[in-house]
């Protein structure tokens, strides 16, 4: 087991350093870079741009040398924990990022809840309900969820949301609290507004959530062990819980790493429509504008966490599944 | 045959029996009508037998079926153009099908509206007219079209009345008919799937089946490029891929720089089950027998290891074109999508993407109902397909 934590830990070594090229990569590859675009759209606009200070800008960030020397710049100011410097904010990534990123990890853990509160139930409902019009009724809710675009769900909540309880449209907290300390009125604000996002980020995961649930769940339960443990007098409550739901939790498990990528990635053209003080406007805006250090910190920090998510889900199967560690050897 | 059964006479010498009927060796291996059916039937019968019992799933291909027909004839089907533009009815709402008149039978039509501009809110407000009916012609001569760009005609399936107007879904912000404008959307949001899943279902199983059937150094790469892939949310690479396409690409270019892309990002899913079906495949004893034999890894990973699974393959890949559908329309959402002129239901739905068309105009958000359509069809359709793949049911 320790020797295969140790192999496991030394493979992240080699993925995060090519997560860091192909980011960087992402970075660069669309021509021009942002001062290119700055000074475009100062002159678009008739002033004159300072040209003196952007190419001092140009020297400081690294943009007079080849992509490659930016490259280790950007990496080696990482492993010093230097996130770099957002151009259009002109704040160090971290001060601009920090702030929002407590809102998203908010919205991420209250989604992710709020998907296994509902997904659990329904899909351990679904499964051991098979065929029946329950079952068929409750796929058909959740597929509705994952068939509807976020954005236009999004939309339609917001403007609900607006006409029969008054909460007033998009953000998450009542305009007076934006620039305000944290308050009992504030935290209450955040509670009454947050409740829409989740409920829209949550939609789509739950229904692929319920559709894998019960289709592992009936997996399980067609084994012989579970007839078994009927047979012999099991309370049919335990027969279901305790050893095939523990079974059919594998691939549940072996998600955890990809939840994060996948909440963002869902969060995202909803919090822009919702206007979220998260963190997925900030970086559709810096992609966008070539903001290249706050949208490649960001995505490196994101990309960070899922590798050590699915550093655990892995060291989590192999623990409960030993079969896991021992696959995958070559063949003649 | 009762007269060949009489005992001998005791001590008397036996005699050898022949049966006098027709010998038939394969008498007790004989089927029944009913199991030689089954037997002998193909895979794919078999498969065909076992989804057919699945009504949803069949009645949504049918529906899928119908709809891919339909993208042919959008021309023929739209009662406008792509972009027949209604100065005097902007933003006009939906005008509903009626088949009776006051209690007598005239067959579809709607009623005429008029139009007038509120003066206090600016709105434009437009009442049906009781009085003024407007017989909806079939199989008739309405604006003309040029058919796929080949040749010219004006037939129309349906089309309003001689003078009257028809706006099933009402019309946009520069008049143009959103019903004409879904039929033709049809047609680009429908083959963006299929372009994509093809892109993805290549690079899936070629890389998947390396992976699965060499093990060893190639899989542990090619399990870390998945894994960097998967680690990065989908949506910034989608920009960023988008963002590298130039913007002088003619939109028709941009529209297969989009559906590439969606493919590109889209494999690693699918290498993932390839593998770890190949992993398991690769001991059973038919492999063995191959490679003894002599065969290529090539030839015994397309000849023999994915046809085992195929089938199961084809219904994730039918469960993946909904998530390009609604890709495509989140792109589209972010303005990195697909432009004008090409009409897709996602770039009809950045129409709607505020919330005055909710408030006001709620007839522009009705793109969203094929979406949804479409994207619960394949769904089912791809249950079924599984259920049907599935040897163990």
């Amino acid at each position: 087991m320790l020797s295969y934590i140790i192999r496991r830990i030394f493979v992240m070594i080699p993925t995060l350093i090519m997560i860091s090229a192909l980011i960087f990569a992402i970075m660069e590859w669309p021509p021009g870079n942002y001062f290119d675009t700055y000074v475009a759209e100062l002159e678009a606009q008739g002033e004159a741009a300072d040209l003196k200070e952007i190419e001092e800008l140009r020297k400081e960030h690294g943009f007079d040398k080849p992509p490659v020397g930016r490259y280790i710049h950007w990496v080696t100011g990482l492993l010093h924990g230097d996130m770099g410097y957002s151009f259009e904010y002109e704040l160090p990534v971290q001060e601009v990022v920090g702030s929002r990123l407590w809102l998203t990890l908010l919205v991420s853990f209250v989604s992710v809840f709020f998907t296994w509160v509902i997904a659990f139930p329904i899909g351990i409902y679904s499964a051991t309900h098979q065929y029946s019009w329950g079952d068929y009724g409750l796929t058909f809710v959740g597929l509705l969820g994952l068939a509807t675009p976020n954005f236009l769900l999004a939309l339609i909540f917001m403007y609900f949301a607006n006409i029969w309880f008054g909460i007033s449209i998009g953000g998450l907290m009542d305009p007076e609290f934006k620039n305000q300390g944290m308050s009992m009125a504030k935290a209450i604000s955040i509670l009454e507004h947050l409740w829409i996002p989740v409920v829209i980020i949550g939609t789509a995961g739950t229904a692929a959530m319920i559709r894998r649930l019960r289709a592992n769940l009936l997996d399980e339960l067609q084994k012989q062990y579970v007839t078994t443990a009927k047979a012999k007098g099991l309370h049919p409550f335990k027969a279901l819980m305790k050893y095939p739901l523990r079974m059919a939790l594998n691939f549940f498990i072996s998600d955890i790493g990809s939840l994060l990528p996948a909440m963002i990635s869902g969060a995202e053209v909803t919090a822009i429509v919702l206007s979220l003080e998260t963190t997925g406007p900030l970086l559709i805006r810096a992609l966008k504008a070539q903001d290249m250090y706050l949208a490649g910190s960001f995505l490196m920090v994101l990309a960070g966490f899922t590798v050590i998510g699915v550093l655990i889900s892995d060291i989590a199967l192999a623990m409960l599944d030993p079969r896991i560690r021992l696959q995958g050897g070559s063949t003649k | 045959m009762s007269n060949h059964l009489q005992m001998p006479a005791p001590g008397a010498q036996m005699q050898h029996y022949v049966r006098d009927a027709e010998f038939d060796p394969t008498s007790v291996e004989k089927l029944t009508p009913e199991q030689e059916k089954i037997f002998f039937a193909s895979q794919t019968r078999l498969m065909w037998w076992k989804f057919k019992k699945h009504k949803l799933a069949l009645w949504s291909g049918v529906f899928l079926i119908i709809l891919y027909g339909s993208i042919i004839f959008s021309e023929f089907l739209a009662p406008y153009g792509l972009n027949n533009r209604h100065v005097d009815f902007i933003h006009a709402p939906s005008q509903s099908l009626h088949l009776f008149h006051e209690g007598e039978f005239v067959g579809p039509f709607v009623y005429g509206t008029t139009y007038k501009l509120n003066m206090e809110n600016l709105k434009r407000t437009y009442t049906p007219d009781t009085t003024n009916i407007q017989k909806i012609r079939f199989f008739c001569r309405g604006e003309s079209y040029n058919y796929w760009g080949l040749w010219k005609s004006d037939l129309h399936l349906y089309c309003p009345a001689i003078g009257g107007t028809l706006f099933l879904h009402g019309t946009d912000r520069l008049g143009r008919d959103v019903m004409s404008r879904m039929i033709y959307g049809a047609r680009i949001s429908l083959t963006i799937g299929l372009i994509g899943i093809t892109i993805s279902f290549l690079l899936g199983i070629s890389i998947g089946g390396i992976a699965g059937y060499y093990g060893g150094l190639a899989d542990m790469v090619i399990q870390r490029v998945i894994e960097v892939l998967q680690s990065i949310p989908s949506v910034p690479l989608w920009l960023a891929l988008a963002a590298i396409m130039p913007v002088t690409w003619s939109p028709i270019v941009v529209y297969f720089g989009i559906t590439i892309i969606l493919g590109l990002i889209d494999w690693t899913g699918l290498a993932r089950s390839v593998r770890s079906k190949l992993l398991a495949l690769r001991e059973e004893d038919y492999v063995l027998a191959a490679q003894l034999m002599g065969a290529k890894p090539k030839r015994i990973i397309a000849r023999h290891l994915v046809p085992g699974f195929m089938s199961h393959l084809i219904a994730t890949a039918t469960i993946t074109i909904p998530t390009m559908i609604l890709g495509e329309t989140a792109l589209s959402f972010l303005g990195l999508g697909l432009r004008a002129p090409i009409t897709s239901w996602g770039v009809l739905l950045t129409e709607a993407q505020n919330i005055n068309a909710v408030a006001l105009y709620p007839w522009l958000l009705f793109p969203v109902v094929p979406v949804i359509m479409v994207i619960l069809a394949f769904n089912f359709l791809g249950d079924g397909l599984r259920d049907a793949a599935d040897p163990y049911k």
